[in-house]
């Protein structure tokens, strides 16, 4: 069933479905949850080695996997847990704080 | 067509909704035994065990974990009951909120009982009163046929799509669930045909349109706009109310709407009063009209949704209107519900009655014909002299 939320933020009481259920599956991709991060793990691509156990632990699904290697973290829905630097058997990832990250971001360097 | 084929019997108020609860045959109940709802769920019980009905009967730990399960079923597409009262209603009290948000159609004949403490089992609308707000459609039932009646309709009411919201139907405690009523049992196939297939809001078990119930809203939050729907399903329920009771009506020969009148042609002065109180006031009410006196009473059957504009109608021309409450709201000094949502409904009104409020039979004290009397005259008085000589009065308590 193809459900339209695009909108959604838009809507009028009249227009959601009966008892707030959802009508379609996998919509919470659009939902993006990564913006309550307060920290943020940061990869080192020299230090790892693709075992994927990182994408095994993280809860939120957002090692993002392609041909068996690691592609990239996903940050629209990383919370920040810091499980896959827990985890992690060649300390390669490092968890730094999301606001240094950001400003740093903006600022380039 | 045929009207009758119905059989007279000599129930039990709660035998009657286990009666009603067969005929029905719905596809789950779960439920738990609180005095005094009990005989409803041993009574159908019973009729499960002996292969009456093919309902799955859920024997839960609590009523929090009956009502769990019964709003577990009804989203799973079951038609569901359930039973409770009192102490019961109030373990409940989270999952009303769910039932009613999620839009689920569940009856449950609640049997009005006083919440403790002091602890007490006898009958007062204390429970099902602390509900009002929580988006159930109330029905209350002055005897044992009403309750059976009540219970039939409720089905068609919970179900119909303009609706979708849970019903409670109620039934004053041990007057009617324990007092020999004679009534009539219509023909199981007639309420089956009249309350037909369920119909439903949405499904979970559908697998080629999988859908997801209860999902948290905290995030963007469409909470407001869903409580702005049920609102609308409750405005809705007034209209779809007296439709079935129209419908009811042509199968039974009983009529049915928001709310029962008598006398209200000629009447100067009215009482207002739901439950079974209604029916010792209305037997007042008979003998002071066959004196002449211009009274009129109404029996109120839906308090939600609450019939507030055409009560006000109904009300305007009169002088003056008793609310009989058989609950109190520890407002301090605003009196029971009923009587300050009627009064509030006339606030815009240029031409309104006094009202007045009689809190009566709390933890089941008796009304009785002689306290009806001497409210009748006060009001009476009331009416005469143009002035409310006590706006909440505590009818029956010893002072
Ligand atoms: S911090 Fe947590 S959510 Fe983010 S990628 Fe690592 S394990 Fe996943
Ligand atoms: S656990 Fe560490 S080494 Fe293994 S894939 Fe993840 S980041 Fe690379």
């Amino acid at each position: 069933m193809s459900w339209d939320i695009s909108n959604i933020q838009e809507w009028s009481w009249k227009e959601h479905p009966i008892g707030a259920v959802i009508k379609a599956p996998g919509n919470s991709r659009l939902i993006k949850t990564g913006g309550w991060r307060s920290l943020r793990p940061i990869r080192d691509e020299e230090q790892c080695n693709d075992c994927l156990i990182c994408f095994i632990f993280c809860p939120e699904m957002s090692i993002l996997v392609a041909d068996e290697k690691i592609e990239k973290i996903d940050l629209d829905f990383c919370k920040g847990c810091g499980i896959c630097a827990e985890e992690c058997p060649r300390d390669a990832i490092e968890i730094i704080d999301e606001i240094e990250a950001q400003t740093k971001e903006k600022s380039g360097t | 067509m045929a009207l009758l084929e119905s059989k007279t019997v000599a129930l039990v108020g709660n035998d009657a909704v286990a009666e009603a609860m067969r005929q029905v045959n719905p596809d789950v109940v779960a439920a738990y035994p609180i005095t005094p709802q009990t005989d409803i769920v041993q009574t159908f019980s019973a009729m499960a065990a002996d292969g009456l009905v093919k309902t799955e009967l859920v024997n839960v730990e609590s009523e929090h974990s009956a009502m769990s399960a019964c709003i577990g079923a009804a989203a799973s597409g079951a038609r569901v009951m359930t039973a409770t009262c009192s102490q019961g209603l109030a373990l409940m009290w989270e999952l009303l909120y769910i039932a009613s948000g999620l839009r689920l159609p569940i009856v449950m004949p609640n049997v009005n009982r006083a919440l403790s403490a002091p602890i007490n089992i006898h009958c007062d609308h204390g429970d099902s009163m602390g509900a009002r707000d929580s988006g159930w459609i109330q029905l209350f039932s002055e005897n044992a046929q009403e309750a059976y009646d009540n219970i039939i309709q409720a089905v068609r009411i919970s179900e119909h799509p303009d609706v979708y919201l849970p019903v409670m139907v109620l039934l004053d405690g041990f007057i009617i669930s324990h007092a020999v009523d004679r009534m009539d049992l219509m023909e199981d196939e007639k309420v089956r045909n009249f309350i037909g297939e369920r119909s439903e809001p949405y499904t979970m078990l559908d697998s080629k349109n999988p859908t997801c119930v209860g999902p948290f809203d905290g995030l963007y939050g469409y909470f407001f706009e869903f409580k702005r729907q049920q609102e609308e399903a409750m405005k809705n329920s007034f209209q779809v109310i007296q439709d079935v009771g129209k419908e009811f009506e042509k199968i039974s020969g009983r009529s049915y709407g928001l709310f029962q009148t008598l006398g209200m042609e000629d009447a100067e002065f009215v009482v207002i009063a739901q439950g079974s109180g209604a029916g010792t006031i209305r037997h007042q009410v008979e003998c002071m009209r066959s004196s002449g006196i211009p009274v009129g009473m109404i029996k109120l059957r839906s308090f939600r949704p609450f019939p507030a504009k055409q009560l006000v109608e109904l009300l305007s021309g009169v002088k003056a209107v008793a609310v009989f409450d058989r609950s109190d709201t520890f407002a301090g000094g605003m009196g029971g519900p009923v009587f300050i949502e009627l009064r509030s409904s006339f606030y815009e009104q240029e031409k309104k009655p006094l009202i007045t409020n009689y809190i009566y039979g709390l933890g089941g004290r008796d009304l009785s014909i002689a306290l009806v009397k001497q409210a009748m005259q006060e009001i009476h008085e009331m009416a005469s002299s143009g002035r409310v000589k006590q706006m909440v009065n505590y009818l029956g308590l010893k002072e």
